[in-house]
């Protein structure tokens, strides 16, 4: 009974905020706007929530007392799974281009680019501890360090790719000496603040970067110095493999270079983790006074972790002039932070395969969403739905975040949460929050 | 031959606030000497201020012939001194293997079997407890976690703040065991601040009374449990 008038509170507040969202719509008539109403997509939603609610309240009881052991196994599975899902995942990527559907290697181009970043991210998030929320400036840095050099010194892709890195880290730096003091929410602040001057200063700084007019023409990366060029002239792949230049040629080029970009920065990450350095990361994410005791030089360690964390959003950031031809600053805003950070959050802070998975969901599963939407809408030919069904790719944030709160209820830390031990003496075990819990770790 | 550390006239401050007032001390080679005083006495800060964070506003602190009054506190870590820091403060998330290892990191060390294995023999308990994350540890077991830490860079002069805090009388008895076997069989000089008055004079050689800042007394470890003040000040009540 109690489940009843729980799920009835709770269709009622759904009620409250739903009836502005999905049951007021305005359509232009004659003299302006017209307020539609849709009380049937409404009631659907309502009736949803008040489902919802009684299903998880019936569940309540259940597994309330088997939770424990069940996270434990469940924490053992996915690390066991990991040893499967590494190797499959790598395969998938790697065959990804055979499929010849461009869209298919568009979408995965965006995810790996994601991919990157937020292991770039994960280095100064995840291993040094420090919450940095603009990291798209880094992003922007490298993109406009590679589209300045190419359009006013014609320079190419692979001699500007490290100039790129080398001045986003530079950047990481200069970000990284104010903020040595700083922790927690004032670095977080700090940051942000960082990003924002970033992209306000591109906006404004016409004469070098044209403003919000972007750079246009910004050259393609070669492959040993051979162009994807249509034409078919000498010195262009066409030319030399003596086949038909296409579109496709370039795009599947590009996106085994982003795939091995993404490779470099996670094996530089894995490698760094077995450091000193890396060590010293992980230790001053624990406790900064307890590094200090132990001779660490807190400062150096802090910048390395800024400086090489933003060398691979400064690599990326070419990476992504060099495949748009084209960027303005609207492509470097706080959401892109946003995403990013969220990407390393949702992955669980640390794990290199929490991230991938986690980038793969949110920008491959909201795009995979989107398509599903408008499928669903266009299998519902009932008119009761009619005024809905078209409009259901534009549910699919509400999905999203619906779906992103439910899995920070389920996992608070992450998807993959358990972590393997960087150093281990004898036998690598898994340390796992369910273990660590019982006081198993 | 100089002694190991010596302070003369060190004063230091947070802020506006003076919490050591012209401190005195000499620490010989091989000497384990303990340092007593109440809540607020600055046991801890001297103790950090030898550390350099924070820095000695005025006097002199010398290690080994060598004034290191205003260098950064790394580059002072590595001069072989190892510091325990008061609440432990070890590293949670990370295994005790590789806590351990944190602590060699410092002296650039790459052979860390030996100090491994030194710091298993004196603590069997954390060889036990190897792959477990250091936040899992029992309160006396953190705290050996944290002493074997700061001997894995093998160090002339060790640092302990408050090694007893929190712990069970009969733990306290372990630790304090442990470092009279290591001062004796590696003549290792320990300076220990300490609040257990009572077992620490004991283990000591020598001990400094701390209060407001200041030095007021100072003896082998025998002379200052003898006298009467000490006994009321902080011995009431009896530890024995």
């Amino acid at each position: 009974m109690t489940a009843l008038r729980d799920a009835f509170l709770s269709a009622l507040v759904a009620l409250g905020l739903f009836a502005p969202l999905v049951g007021l719509v305005t359509t232009s008539g004659e003299h302006g706007l017209l307020l539609e109403l849709r009380p049937i997509a409404t009631a659907v939603v309502v009736g949803l929530v008040f489902l919802g609610r009684l299903i998880v309240l019936s569940r309540r009881g259940r597994t309330r007392t088997a939770s424990a052991p069940s996270n434990r196994a469940l924490a053992e599975k996915v690390s066991k799974a990991g040893k499967y899902v590494t190797p499959l995942l790598l395969v998938a990527a790697v065959a990804l281009p055979f499929t010849g559907s461009r869209y298919y290697i568009d979408l995965g181009t965006l995810v790996l680019t994601y991919i990157m970043l937020g292991w770039g991210l994960n280095i100064v998030v995840g291993l040094a501890g420090l919450l940095d929320l603009g990291y798209v400036a880094f992003y922007a840095v490298g993109a406009y360090s590679f589209a300045l050099l190419a359009t006013n010194f014609g320079l190419g892709f692979w001699t500007c790719l490290p100039l790129a890195g080398i001045l986003a880290a530079f950047a990481g730096v200069m970000l990284g000496f104010p903020v040595l003091r700083l922790r927690g929410d004032y670095l977080a602040i700090v940051t942000l603040a960082f990003g924002e001057i970033i992209r306000v200063v591109l906006i404004n700084w016409v004469s070098l970067t044209n403003g919000p007019n972007g750079i246009t023409g910004i050259p393609r990366p070669t492959l040993f110095g051979l162009a994807f060029s249509m034409d078919g002239g000498p010195g262009t792949i066409a030319d030399f493999f003596n086949v038909e230049p296409a579109v496709i040629q370039r795009i599947v080029f590009l996106y085994y270079v982003i795939l091995g970009l993404a490779l470099l920065t996670n094996w530089v990450s894995l490698r760094l983790r077995r450091m000193p350095l890396g060590r010293a990361w992980e230790a001053l994410r624990e406790d900064e006074v307890a590094c200090r005791s132990l001779g660490i030089n807190v400062r150096n360690t802090k910048l390395t972790a800024f400086g090489i964390g933003a060398m691979f959003g400064g690599f990326a950031g070419a990476f992504f002039a060099t495949r748009q031809a084209f960027i303005s600053p609207e492509s470097f805003t706080f959401i892109e932070s946003a995403t990013v950070l969220a990407i390393v959050v949702l992955g669980g802070l640390g794990s290199q395969l929490g991230v991938a998975l986690a980038a793969i969901v949110m920008v491959g599963g909201l795009e995979t969403l989107r398509d599903f939407l408008s499928f669903l809408g266009d299998q519902m030919n009932s008119p009761l739905f009619s005024g809905i069904a078209s409009e259901l790719p534009l549910y699919r944030m509400l999905i999203f975040g619906l779906a992103l709160v439910v899995m920070m209820v389920l996992r608070p830390r992450g998807l993959v949460s358990g972590r393997t031990p960087s150093v281990a003496l004898h036998k690598v075990r898994d340390i796992a929050p369910g273990l660590v819990a019982r006081g198993r770790g | 031959m100089t002694a190991l550390l010596s302070l003369t006239g060190v004063t230091a401050f947070y802020g506006a606030i003076q919490a050591l007032r012209g401190i005195d001390l000499t620490v010989e080679r091989g000497e384990i000497v303990t340092l007593i005083g109440a809540n607020g006495a600055g046991k801890s800060t001297l103790m950090m201020t030898i550390c350099g964070s924070p820095r000695a506003r005025d006097g002199q602190i010398v290690h080994d012939g060598q004034d290191i009054t205003q260098w950064p506190t790394h580059l002072i870590m590595r001069r072989r001194i190892a510091q325990a820091p008061e609440g432990r403060r070890i590293f949670n998330r990370m295994t005790v293997h590789e806590n351990l290892l944190m602590g060699a990191e410092v002296a650039g060390r790459t052979d860390t079997a030996d100090g491994l294995e030194q710091v298993f023999t004196l603590f069997p308990r954390l060889k036990e407890r190897i792959g477990q994350r250091g936040g899992t540890l029992s309160g006396g077991e953190q705290q050996m976690l944290a002493i074997g830490r700061a001997l894995m860079s093998r160090p002339t002069l060790l640092l302990l703040d408050e090694p007893s805090l929190g712990l069970a009388p009969l733990v306290v008895r372990q630790i304090f065991g442990a470092i009279r076997d290591l001062n004796r069989t590696t003549g290792l000089t320990v300076l220990l601040v300490e609040q257990n008055a009572y077992q620490a004079l004991r283990l000591a050689h020598r001990g400094y009374v701390l209060v407001n800042g200041s030095i007021t007394m100072a003896g082998t470890g025998s002379e200052l449990l003898a006298r009467p003040e000490i006994r009321a000040a902080y011995l009431e009540g009896g530890h024995a």
